[in-house]
C-alpha cells in the first residue's frame, strides 16, 4: 500500500467511523483488508482504493466492518460487573422501586458477550423479577451484529471470561457451540448505529457501557462521544469505560468512581455526588443525611429534579412517603437550594 | 509465592500449563497422575491445581474427592482441565468438589479468566 493509498483509505475510515489510524498502524489496515479484497475479487490495495473513491457503497461498509475490532469477552475485565452485580443493581432496586424498570446502553456491543453477561447479571438478581429491563445494544460492523444476534458461541469464546456454573445455568450446547438461553437473548436489543451520529433517538438510559471504544478515537471524538454518552444519561446514571480509557481532566460530564476500573457517574451541578447508582448504597445513607429530603426523594423515587417541580404538592408527599420520609426540616431545604447551582447555571451541565 | 500443581499424563500438556501458569506470578510443580498429584499434595497442599480428567493412575474425579477428604483439601482451588465438554461431564466434575472447568483445547487467556475467577490472581 503506497503512502497515499493509505492516507486516503485511513482518512476514509476515520470519517466513517472515528478510527484513527497513524502510519505505523499500516500493517494493521493491511491485514484487516486483506478479506475484503478476496471477498471482492481485487487484486490489489490500489484497486480497492479506486473503487473506493468510486463510492461503492458495498465495499464502503465491507471496509469499515473489516476495520472495526471484535475482541471481547464474557465480563470482561471482570471488574466493572462486579460493581454492576453487587452495586448497580441493589441501588436500581430501590432507586426505580416504583416504575420497575430501567434501561441499559451498550455502545459497541460487538459480537454481544458484555450486553449478555448483564442481561445475566439481572437475571439473577431475584429482587429484579418481573420487572422490565431493556438491553440496547448498539454497533457499526453488521457481521458482528449477526453473530450477537445469533447468541451461539464456540468453547474458546465461552471460555473467555464466563464462570462454568453460569454456563451450564445460562447455555445449551448445540454440537461444538454453546447457544445462549433465548428469553437471556430476548433481554437484549441489537441496533446496527455509529457512535459518531447523533443517540437522542434512542432515550435515556440509566447505565451506559462504551468499553474499549474511546481508545480508538481521537481527542476530538472522544469528547463529542461523551458529550453523546453524557445525555443519554440520566442524573443518577453510570458509565463504564475500559480499563485503559480514563477520560478524568479530559470531560467534565463524568465523575470518576473506580478510574481503574473505568467506573464513572454522571456528572450533574444539581446532583449530590454520593446520590448515585454507582456509589454504595450504605455510604449513601450515611450521606444522605447531611443532604436535603430533596435530594433524597429524588433518589428513592427515581425522579429527576425538574419532575419534582412538575409534580403536584399532594403527589410530592405521597411518594415521599412511600419512599419512607417524613417530612423534613426546613433548614436542610434552606441548604439544598443554597448549596447547589440550578442545571441552567451549572458549567458541567451546559 | 502462591503454589500451583499441574496433573496430566501428557508431558506438553503439563509444559503448556506450566508456563502459562508461572507467567502468571505461581510457582509450579508437576505429577502425571493422580496418585502422584495426590502424595505431592499431602507433603505439601498447594494454592491450585489444574488436574486432567482421563489419566492411567487414578483419574481427576477420584482425586477431587479424595484431595476434598484431606485435611486442608477443602482450600485448593481446583480447575478440571480435560477434553470432556458435555453439560453432564461438567456438571459431575462440579458435583464431586471442582471449582473451576477448562475444556481442552486452552489457551493462556482461558487460563487466566480462570484464575481470576478464582480470585488466585488481581
Amino acid at each position: 500500500m503506497t503512502p497515499d493509498e493509505f492516507a486516503y483509505t485511513a482518512g476514509f475510515v476515520k470519517e466513517r467511523s472515528g478510527l484513527v489510524l497513524t502510519r505505523d498502524k499500516g500493517y494493521l489496515l493491511e491485514n484487516r483488508l486483506m478479506p475484503v479484497l478476496r471477498t471482492h475479487n481485487l487484486k490489489s490495495f490500489s484497486d480497492l482504493v479506486a473503487r473506493l473513491r468510486n463510492g461503492e457503497s458495498a465495499l464502503h461498509a465491507a471496509t469499515i466492518d473489516a476495520m472495526m475490532s471484535k475482541d471481547t469477552a464474557f465480563f470482561r475485565d471482570w471488574k466493572p460487573f462486579v460493581h454492576f452485580r453487587t452495586v448497580v443493581l441493589p441501588n436500581l432496586a430501590v432507586a426505580r422501586g416504583i416504575k420497575k424498570s430501567f434501561r441499559i446502553l451498550c455502545a459497541g456491543v460487538s459480537t454481544g458477550q458484555e450486553a449478555y453477561s448483564l442481561a445475566m447479571c439481572v437475571r439473577d438478581a431475584p429482587a429484579l423479577e418481573g420487572w422490565s429491563v431493556e438491553i440496547a445494544g448498539l454497533d457499526i460492523s453488521a457481521s458482528a451484529l449477526k453473530i450477537a444476534d445469533d447468541a451461539c458461541y464456540s468453547q474458546f469464546d465461552i471460555q473467555r471470561g464466563l464462570p462454568i456454573r453460569t454456563l451450564l445455568q445460562h447455555f445449551t450446547k448445540e454440537d461444538d457451540y454453546w447457544r445462549l438461553d433465548p428469553s437471556l437473548r430476548a433481554l437484549v436489543k441489537l441496533q446496527a448505529w455509529n457512535v459518531l451520529d447523533e443517540m437522542f433517538p434512542l432515550g435515556r438510559f440509566d447505565v451506559v457501557l462504551c468499553r474499549n471504544v474511546l481508545v480508538y478515537l481521537d481527542l476530538q471524538t472522544k469528547l463529542d462521544v461523551l458529550q453523546k454518552l453524557s445525555r443519554l444519561l440520566v442524573d443518577d446514571g453510570v458509565l463504564y469505560l475500559g480499563l485503559n480509557e480514563t477520560i478524568t481532566g479530559v470531560s467534565g460530564n463524568f465523575r470518576a468512581v473506580d478510574a481503574d476500573a473505568g467506573i464513572y457517574a454522571a456528572h450533574r451541578g444539581t446532583h449530590p455526588s454520593a446520590l448515585s447508582l454507582a456509589t454504595k448504597i450504605e455510604t449513601q445513607r450515611k450521606t444522605r443525611r447531611l443532604f436535603s429530603t430533596g435530594a433524597l426523594f429524588r433518589f428513592a423515587s427515581g425522579a429527576a429534579f425538574s419532575q419534582r417541580r412538575r409534580l403536584s404538592s399532594s403527589r410530592f408527599r405521597q411518594l415521599r412517603f412511600r419512599a419512607g420520609h417524613s417530612r423534613g426540616p426546613t433548614r436542610f431545604r434552606y441548604s439544598f437550594r443554597r448549596r447547589w447551582p440550578s442545571p441552567a447555571s451549572c458549567a458541567a451541565c451546559k | 509465592m502462591k503454589r500451583c500443581m499441574i496433573v496430566d499424563d501428557s508431558r506438553v500438556i503439563r509444559r503448556f500449563a506450566a508456563k502459562i501458569v508461572q507467567d502468571l506470578g505461581f510457582e509450579t510443580t508437576e505429577a502425571e497422575d493422580g496418585r502422584q498429584a495426590l502424595q505431592a499434595c499431602r507433603d505439601q497442599m498447594p494454592d491450585a491445581i489444574v488436574l486432567d480428567w482421563e489419566m492411567p493412575v487414578m483419574d481427576g474425579i477420584a482425586v477431587t474427592e479424595e484431595l476434598r477428604r484431606m485435611p486442608g483439601g477443602n482450600r485448593v482451588a481446583v480447575i478440571m482441565c480435560t477434553v470432556k465438554n458435555e453439560p453432564k461431564s461438567i456438571q459431575e466434575a462440579l458435583d464431586v468438589g471442582a471449582d473451576e472447568y477448562i475444556m481442552k483445547p486452552f489457551d493462556s487467556e482461558i487460563v487466566r479468566t480462570k484464575f481470576v475467577l478464582l480470585g488466585l490472581i488481581g
